[in-house]
């Protein structure tokens, strides 16, 4: 099993079995680093891998262990709650919940905290995304790339040790994208949250210097450095594009 | 005009709408988020009043809750009068025969709520409870308001089970239902026209209400 390791990064480990109709996702991985990359065709079982390991789905059979902690286990039964394993999972579709202003969606999960911690986290929430004036708007009256900043800042305010990012970025443009990216990355690394960002944009994988993990027909077929792991993919779009582009 | 039975008629619509309320929105939260393999019987008992003949209802609450059986006599115990012939029999009757009209409107409305909202909820801690009460109650509530009045009104008019299990009982069991039927039974076709006509006039005003107010602005297309 390949393991790729930095300091202060936290562990996830799965193996998971399971089926949804016609398609099969068997796929084991130990991921040790703070920033990986999951990419793969559409159909190539990215989001069902991430609705596994955020708990909205239960698997045939498999674990979750994030940090020594089991999030599931289907051999024993453990299988913790969504909003109780410390996981955010932000979709391409921001889902904000469209009778609330941004604030109220920002601050729905910190329920827990007084008004004015809760206040605080959600200022620095929006500035983190860079949507400090956009808390009295509901989300009918935002853009695509501003509601998937503010599903962004939503899914980090309750402190989560695992982000999960699902083409969340795909409203924004290239260098929109690539400066959320950049402080986003900077942050997280900061807070020790480990983050596995989904693509089937290899640039993404590029951009980031991230690992990178092959996914295809439910099974993971690479994983190393961008690289490496996508060398087939780099090739195809050289050749695609022709080879002054080499 | 028998303005004891519309008042009696109002006031077991109104009861009957609030405890239907009450267990309806949980009952239909529990059938649109829950999982367990039991729940689609749950949803067929929930519906059955629907397709079950009124006086077939009224025949078994009325031996139910009647002494031949040690739940009836329970109850009178309890209560020291049965059920049966009383105006919380009429409840207890209400209730069950406009449990659908309460609760399908409710699980149309809870099931159109986008499955991501419920998604994102769960993954930020949220329990059932919150689920329910902070975006099925807010996102479906024209679902809400149209069972609140779908129940108020067949309460109203529901006729089988009232006479079956109330009887006839000025100010206790009598509503508008059974004076229209007592009218016409006599031949007092235009006490019956009056009757008739403020039924009529109750339910077109309801429906009305509920379709100016659940329409969206600017129209259904908008």
């Amino acid at each position: 099993m390949p393991v790729f390791a930095r300091a202060e990064a936290a562990v996830l480990e799965f193996a998971l079995d399971t089926r949804r109709g016609s398609f099969h996702l068997h796929i084991e991985c130990r991921f040790a680093s703070d920033w990986t990359v999951i990419f793969g065709p559409s159909g190539s079982g990215k989001t069902t891998l991430l609705r596994l390991l955020a708990g909205l789905d239960r698997p045939d059979r498999g674990r979750v262990v994030l940090d020594n902690e089991q999030l599931t286990h289907s051999d024993t039964g453990a299988f913790l709650k969504p909003g109780r394993r410390k996981t955010a999972l932000v979709a391409q579709q921001p889902a904000l919940f469209p009778h609330m202003s941004v604030t109220a969606n920002v601050s729905y999960g910190l329920a827990k905290l007084d008004r004015a911690r809760r206040t605080a986290r959600v200022e620095e929430m929006l500035e983190l995304v860079g949507a400090t004036d956009l808390g009295h708007r509901h989300p009918q009256h935002l853009s695509g790339g501003e509601a998937q900043r503010v599903a962004l800042a939503r899914a980090l305010a309750p402190q989560p040790r695992l982000l999960l990012l699902d083409e969340p970025f795909s409203a924004l443009d290239g260098s929109s994208s690539d400066a959320l990216i950049l402080r986003l990355r900077s942050w997280l690394h900061d807070q020790r949250v480990q983050t596995i960002l989904v693509t089937h944009d290899a640039t993404d994988a590029y951009a980031t210097a991230a690992e990178v993990a092959l996914l295809h027909e439910g099974r993971l077929a690479a994983l190393g450095p961008a690289e490496v792991a996508l060398a087939a993919e780099r090739r195809r779009i050289i050749d695609r594009l022709g080879p002054s582009f080499e | 005009m028998d303005w004891q039975a519309f008042a009696l008629t109002l006031r077991l619509a109104t009861v009957t709408t609030a405890i239907l309320l009450a267990v309806a929105v949980p009952l239909a939260a529990l059938l649109v988020l829950g999982r367990a393999r039991w729940l689609p019987a749950l949803e067929a008992l929930a519906a059955l009043p629907l397709v079950l003949p009124p006086t077939v209802l009224g025949f078994f609450l009325l031996v139910m809750l009647g002494p031949r059986t040690a739940f009836g006599r329970a109850i009178t115990a309890l209560l020291g009068h049965p059920l049966a012939f009383s105006f919380s029999g009429l409840v207890v009757g209400s209730v069950i025969y406009s449990l659908p009209f309460a609760v399908q409107p409710i699980v149309a409305g809870f099931a159109s709520v986008d499955r991501s909202y419920i998604d994102a909820a769960r993954l930020l801690g949220a329990d059932p409870p919150r689920l329910v009460y902070s975006l099925l109650v807010p996102l479906a509530r024209r679902s809400i308001i149209v069972a609140v009045v779908l129940t108020f009104l067949h309460t109203v008019g529901e006729f089988g089970v009232v006479l079956m299990l109330g009887g006839d009982i000025p100010g206790a069991t009598r509503t508008l239902s059974i004076v229209l039927y007592n009218q016409v039974e006599n031949f007092d076709y235009s006490a019956a026209n009056r009757t008739a006509a403020m039924l009529l006039f109750l339910s077109v005003t309801a429906l009305v209400a509920i379709y100016a107010g659940v329409r969206p602005r600017g129209g259904r297309r908008a």
